[in-house]
């Protein structure tokens, strides 16, 4: 039977080493199932975060050879090049649990400090909005909150300013409330002050990471740069903008 | 024994899927302080795989859909022995929990007119299945996490609780570990609601994450809750077949809803065979091909396809067809969706789209997908009041998957969604009612102490077993014996082959430190998993007849006799006790719905 070689940290908050593992493959296999095969026949102390197994919940983020993953759509074919070993590291961006598992509860604690979904006084109930007024929305609900963005996003990686800028992920989050047609908050202080959307310099690392192929910084950051450049001292664009999008 | 963290809530929810986080915000909004355990990230569970939609008959497309249609589908779908006020409720409540969510900030696809767009889908008479793609359950999930973390709770992740404490005969808190430092935690509450699914894990080909070890029925059943219907074990008639890295994995039935056909391996399209139509579904689906096609466009004046019988009978036909040696290369068979264009897939099921390029290099617009059924859902479970979601423990709560009574022998497609939403909710307002009027009370150290050295047994035995192939061995024993078609026989050597593997689990040895040990944290599952499946065995080898997912082949036919029994299973000390229970009555009027249609 065939084998695949991965190396993967092995340690926790005070220290750690990459070890050595063979694994059996088989047709169709990813990452994931080679971190499985490990727990069950080598080292059940492996640790690693998973549920769904199918990119649909976004637990199993890992870096598979340097590159933000999740580990349950990464196949061992496209990673095992030429015979090389596939080499699997934590997040790097957020602190270390052990092994593949760190402590991503920031992430948790700024979401939770944006205000949420608030009808505006004046919206029906059910809500009518047409398809083409929800489709840009939808693109960013469809975030499976892998952090994923936010581990690769080099502010909050080598600068580490978890202090001023939300990270990529929240900003989309903001993105979603502010362009519902119904949103009734006015966001544009926290998304310019709180959240820092200055910081960003448009390297669009985020988006290359993104399993769900949202357009974060297209369609994302940058619409909402502009919308605190532009309209921040203006409130008539922003009632013009927000009337506009009515549909 | 060593110290550990003891906090304290009114309301403890154990579970964040659909239901613990309806039932949270249920709570939170009359004002009582709630705390709710997540086994894994706060996000991350079961309903976030949810994908085809979530039943309300809210009539947007299909004027003629109400509440009593949805009724009518959901007990005919259940074969009668569904709690009938549970599915009055969930009928009655499910456009309202589902407009509800709109309001909260869920964006659904919508109809040409602006409102909820809806999906035609398996056993339901109209359109029915409002939905955002075929990712429904991440909308539902990210939508009521928002709401709960506005209304305010304290949540536990990463936290699995092992016992559930008891005084004097009530239920006033839980005891379990932080998976990540491996410390304890008994959290103190005056009621503790259940929300934490089911348990598809048993089985070696599903569609459930590493979670569904069926905990929180386990948990209810060792302080005296009644489980039934345990044999009742969904098996979704599409799960990938291939490659093995990813057989069992859901394939959405909203492919079917959206004109996706089956064809075996020699290219028939088998449903319209007449001996896989059920009785009671004659004269409801399209007879020809001609039709089934034209239903697409004109879904007024054609019936659907037989592909959107309940899935009970459609893995059953699958079933039969790879046995009687129509299958395809790797053992399923097709389902095929590429009619309908590539605009119209990447648009309508763009993660299905996505998982097969990704994870089986099929491209699904333009090749058909290669299906067998999965584990997919527990209809069976812990016992609850329809109107309050009590169970026969005082101070315990059920609700969701984990919860027993609405959807009898067979779910249908989207209606595991409105459950959680309609009852979460209630169980939430019952256990305020309840929390408000209990005087407190003190945990008992004993329960805590003897648990916490169960806990850590398999760090000091010298046991042997290892907890992973342990539950391998279980997965492969259940799958051959307790599947989709059962035998006394099969069952049988099934049962002899879970009673010695909890033998041997015994002997359960771990390695390591507390901290993150998964190891550790598979040897408490696969217990847990031992004693369901023991349940889910027994209460098979009970029902002497077919209904359902329950098919005895050596009992092909409903027995009259068992159309008005469920099936309660209770702890006896080490045993299980096995009795029935008569399904309620349904009231002359509901009854008449069915009357009229004759």
């Amino acid at each position: 039977m065939d084998t695949v070689t991965l190396r993967v940290f092995r340690g926790d908050a005070s220290g750690g080493e990459e070890r050595e593992y063979q694994v059996p493959t088989f047709p169709g296999m990813v990452v994931l199932d080679a971190i499985h095969q490990i727990q069950a026949n080598q080292d059940s102390t492996l640790s690693c975060r998973w549920n769904c197994k199918a990119g649909k919940c976004g637990s199993c983020s890992a870096e598979i050879n340097g590159k933000p993953r999740l580990l349950c759509k990464a196949r061992v074919r496209d990673f095992a090049v030429g015979g090389a070993p596939i080499v699997v590291h934590p997040l790097k961006t957020f602190p270390l649990i052990k092994d593949l598992v760190t402590d991503v509860s920031w992430n948790f604690r700024v979401s939770a400090k944006i205000p949420p979904f608030t009808p505006r006084a004046d919206a029906p109930r059910p809500l009518v909005m047409q398809q083409i007024d929800v489709d840009r929305i939808q693109e960013f609900r469809k975030c499976i909150e892998c952090f994923l963005c936010q581990d690769v996003c080099h502010i909050l990686r080598d600068h580490n300013r978890k202090d001023s800028f939300y990270g990529p992920r929240q900003i989309i989050k903001l993105a979603n409330l502010d362009m519902h047609p119904y949103d009734g908050l006015d966001r544009r202080q926290m998304i310019r002050e709180e959240a820092g959307v200055g910081v960003c310099n448009i390297t669009k690392c985020c988006t290359e990471v993104c399993p769900e192929h949202i357009h974060i910084t297209d369609n994302g950051i940058i619409p909402l740069k502009e919308r605190v450049a532009d309209v921040y001292f203006d409130p008539l664009m922003w009632v013009a903008r927000k009337l506009s999008r009515k549909g | 024994m060593e110290s550990f963290d003891t906090v304290e809530h009114d309301i403890l929810v154990i579970g964040a899927g659909g239901a613990g986080l309806r039932a949270v915000i249920a709570a939170g909004t009359a004002g009582l302080n709630v705390g709710v355990v997540c086994k894994s990230l706060l996000g991350k569970a079961h309903t976030v795989m949810a994908e085809g939609g979530i039943a309300g008959a809210l009539a947007n497309l299909d004027k003629k859909d109400s509440w009593q249609v949805h009724f009518q589908d959901t007990m005919k779908g259940g074969q009668f022995i569904n709690d009938w006020r549970a599915v009055e409720l969930l009928a009655r409540e499910a456009p309202e929990r589902v407009l509800e969510l709109e309001q909260w900030g869920a964006v659904f696809d919508r109809t040409p007119d602006g409102l909820i767009m809806q999906r035609p889908f398996g056993g339901h008479t109209y359109r029915r299945l409002n939905h955002v793609g075929d990712r429904t359950g991440l909308e539902l999930i990210r939508t009521l996490q928002d709401r709960a973390v506005a209304v305010g709770m304290t949540c536990y992740m990463e936290v699995t609780i092992a016992r559930l404490l008891i005084n004097d005969g009530r239920v006033v808190g839980a005891f379990g570990y932080y998976r990540e430092t491996g410390r304890f935690i008994a959290i103190k509450a005056k009621a503790v609601i259940l929300a934490t699914g089911g348990w598809g894990r048993m089985y070696k080909v599903t569609s459930n994450s590493w979670e569904s070890t069926g905990d929180g029925a386990v948990l209810a059943y060792d302080v005296g809750a009644e489980l039934m219907n345990m044999e009742m074990v969904q098996f979704h008639p599409t799960g990938m077949v291939w490659p093995p890295g990813v057989r069992g994995l859901l394939v959405t039935e909203g492919v079917r809803g959206e004109g996706g056909i089956l064809r075996n391996g020699k290219g028939e399209r088998f449903m319209f065979d007449p001996k896989y139509m059920p009785a009671g579904y004659q004269g409801r689906h399209a007879e020809t091909e001609e039709e089934a096609a034209r239903w697409l466009d004109d879904k007024a004046n054609n019936r659907p396809p037989p592909e959107l019988l309940p899935r009970d009978v459609v893995a059953r036909a699958i079933y039969r067809e790879v046995l009687a040696g129509n299958g395809t290369e790797h053992g399923g068979v097709y389902l095929d969706v590429t009619h309908r264009g590539a605009d119209f897939i990447k648009r309508k099921l763009p993660s299905m789209y996505e998982q097969f390029h990704a994870l089986g290099d099929i491209d699904i617009t333009t090749q058909p997908m290669e299906i067998y059924p999965t584990i997919h859902y527990t209809m069976g479970g812990v016992r609850a009041d329809a109107e309050t979601c009590a169970t026969n423990v005082p101070g315990l709560f059920a609700a969701g998957e984990v919860a027993c009574g609405v959807h009898g022998a067979n779910r249908l497609g989207g209606n595991a969604l409105c459950d959680l939403l309609v009852f979460g909710k209630r169980a939430g307002e019952g256990a305020t009612q309840y929390a408000r009027a209990a005087s407190p009370a003190e945990l008992d150290e004993s329960q805590m102490r003897e648990e916490a050295a169960a806990l850590l047994a398999p760090f000091e035995s010298p046991g042997t077993e290892n907890p992973y192939l342990l539950s391998q061995e279980l997965q492969a024993a259940m799958q051959e014996g307790a599947m989709i078609a059962r035998t006394a026989e099969g069952l049988g050597k099934c049962l002899a082959q879970v009673m010695a593997l909890q033998e041997r689990a015994r002997n359960l040895h771990v390695e390591g430190t507390r901290l993150y040990n998964p190891g550790w944290h598979t040897a408490r599952d696969v217990r847990n998993m031992l004693k369901i499946s023991e349940i889910i065995v027994r209460c098979a080898l009970e029902r002497r007849e077919s209904r359902g997912a329950q098919w005895r082949t050596d009992y092909p036919n409903p027995d009259p006799e068992w159309a008005h029994k469920n099936l309660v299973a209770v702890k006896d000390g080490d045993a299980v006790q096995i009795t029935t229970r008569p399904v309620p009555t349904m009231p002359a009027e509901l009854a008449a719905l069915f009357e009229e249609k004759k």
